[in-house]
């Protein structure tokens, strides 16, 4: 039990991240399964981050409804920013999200209320390992749902073919509003549970940069499943700690992979259908020996 | 006061320019969004400075040196990396996330090999002159930007417009199938192409490191914003955009963190990108000139 403890006192912060970044793929993942690349999840997440840490800065607002603004704040900035914003298609809407990011950066660097480059201090830290594990997995059950529903499948049609759904019917607009929307949930939540967490947060942390590291937890697991991006932010959010030996140059191992996959694993990591295959070869292989 | 921020908004947009030309051309030729050359940028200004502090070199070796190692870090990430996406008919988002990936594999050897601290170049080797006209103070340093600037520009559109070469990328941007059946080498002119690109952004780099006398390994990425702010501006893969749009950063920046808010200036970049891309996502000038390159 002793050896727990300390492995857990050691570990515990290395562990909360995993789930939070997990969260952040699977919200990633969700506007992905639309086709849109948004490079706004991190800044969805730190207006999560910055609402829930001031509800309970100030207000002291009860931990369950903390992060239910959490989720909400990001949400409603989505349904603003969305209408007009997803007109633009591809390169432009990653565009025009990394730049809504920005924004969001330099104005939470120069708010009074934000606490400017210093971040907010002195958070509670009320983020427990069940609230993590809890949502994760009511995350995970609910899109898995939603892969399998009515509106996940239009969100598929619609990536695979935005003309095409939209000649079946799909409300192409409302699709993609709904999957940038969910996403802004999903990354405004990890927000409020990791300042809740961590004990200060500040606009650093929610930069280009995070937005790249989510993207590429997402696309080192692969979006084929919703195992690949919950893979993908473990692999890539435990490596550097393996890597610390290399000091300075531990970031450039998360560069190396993420090209690799691209260039020799284009459907990530964790393919289901790959995997099915590989799975059948090696039955058909064992049966095929007498 | 309002003529001496004219001055640094020339200098600051000359070199935003010059860095979005490089950006727009990859984008115009090889229809890539190139996000490593803001690491170009970092990786011009860091060659200069090493060859100008440990070989003792003049500064106008630095300027060579800068586009040499811009330029084969840029011809390296095209022959390794965006090639077999080529070979491959690769969407365009995968391009942009493998460059994603060069750039923190250039950021993260910069960090390991000069460390994380802001570096200077020698004062001695800085011009320090300075030239009155009237009540504008102009630093030979900063004349000698815009003019580096403007001729590493005028060059290329010359390139671009006069020459067989030059000629052979607008086949290109225009259609790089009908240009390959018309005898144009199209993968050498990829890689020409990614070189020069990169090279542009080193010394690009060089010039800003030079400005404001700060190298660091991070510098390439707020560079790299403001470069797709400037080539959205300008309209994806408009050369002449870039320009425009450069200068029009330069100018807006300068002046709003003058008059506005000192802190606000990248906000009013940004805020104004965003607005223009909700407006008219082909750029301020994309119906107005349609060529590509």
């Amino acid at each position: 039990m002793e050896a727990f403890a300390d492995f857990w006192a050691t570990y515990s912060t290395l562990i909360f991240t995993v789930g939070i970044h997990a969260l952040l793929a699977l919200s990633l993942w969700l506007t992905l399964s639309c086709g849109l690349l948004s490079l706004a999840n991190a800044a969805f997440m730190g207006i999560g981050a910055y609402t829930a840490a001031l509800l309970t800065l100030h207000l002291h607002w009860p931990f369950p409804m903390v992060l239910a603004a959490g989720a909400l704040a990001p949400a409603a900035v989505a349904l603003v920013i969305g209408a007009p914003t997803l007109r633009l298609s591809g390169v432009y809407l990653a565009m025009a999200t990394l730049a809504f990011g920005e924004v969001t950066r330099i104005l939470v660097l120069n708010l009074e209320i934000t606490g400017g480059p210093e971040g907010l201090n002195g958070i509670p830290l009320l983020t427990t390992w069940w609230h993590i594990l809890l949502i994760l997995a009511a995350a995970g059950y609910a899109l898995a749902r939603l892969r399998r529903s009515r509106m996940g499948r239009a969100f598929e049609a619609i990536r695979e073919d935005e003309v095409a759904a939209r000649m079946m019917g799909i409300d192409v607009e409302g699709h993609k509003l709904a999957a940038f929307t969910l996403g802004a949930v999903l990354a405004g939540l990890a927000g409020a549970l990791n300042a809740h967490s961590t004990f200060f947060i500040s606009p650093r942390e929610y930069g280009f940069e995070n937005a790249v590291d989510i993207l590429t937890m997402t696309i080192l697991g692969g979006i084929s499943s919703l195992i690949g991006p919950v893979l993908g932010a473990t692999i890539l959010t435990l490596l550097p700690e393996l890597l610390r030996f290399l000091h300075a140059y531990r970031l450039a191992v998360n560069g190396l992979i993420l090209i690799a996959v691209v260039l020799f694993l284009p459907t990530g990591l964790w393919d289901s259908r790959r995997l099915r295959q590989l799975v059948g070869a090696w039955r058909t292989r064992r049966e095929g020996k007498p | 006061m309002l003529e001496q921020q004219l001055v640094n908004a020339l200098t600051l947009g000359s070199v935003y320019a010059l860095f979005s030309l490089g950006f727009t051309l990859v984008f115009g030729v090889l229809e890539v969004i190139n996000l490593s050359h803001g690491a170009m940028f970092m990786a011009g200004s860091f060659a200069a400075l090493t060859v100008v502090t440990r070989l003792k070199a003049p500064l106008a070796v630095g300027i060579l040196a800068a586009m040499l190692v811009s330029g084969l870090l840029g011809l390296a990430i095209d022959a390794l990396i965006l090639k077999r996406l080529r070979a491959r008919h690769a969407p365009h988002l995968i391009p942009m996330i493998a460059t994603i990936g060069a750039t923190t594999v250039l950021t993260s050897a910069a960090q390991g090999l000069f460390g994380v601290e802001v570096q200077r170049f020698p004062d001695e080797l800085l011009p320090t002159r300075e030239f009155i006209f009237g009540s504008v103070h102009v630093r030979a340093l900063e004349l000698a930007i815009v003019g580096i600037a403007f001729l590493l520009m005028t060059t290329l559109f010359l390139v671009l417009r006069h020459t067989r070469q030059g000629r052979a990328l607008r086949a290109i941007a225009e259609s790089p199938k009908a240009a390959a059946l018309l005898g144009i080498n199209v993968e050498g002119l990829f890689l020409a192409t990614s070189f020069t690109a990169a090279a542009l952004g080193g010394v690009a780099g060089l010039l800003i490191g030079l400005n404001f006398n700060s190298v660091t390994p991070l510098m390439g990425q707020p560079i790299l914003h403001k470069g797709i702010a400037v080539v959205i501006l300008g309209g994806m893969g408009d050369i002449r955009g870039a320009l425009f749009g450069g200068l029009f950063l330069g100018f807006a920046e300068v002046l709003s963190k003058a008059y506005l808010s000192s802190q606000m200036g990248d906000a009013v970049a940004f805020g104004l990108l965003f607005l223009i891309l909700l407006v008219r996502p082909a750029g301020l000038f994309g119906r107005v000139l349609e060529r590509k390159a």
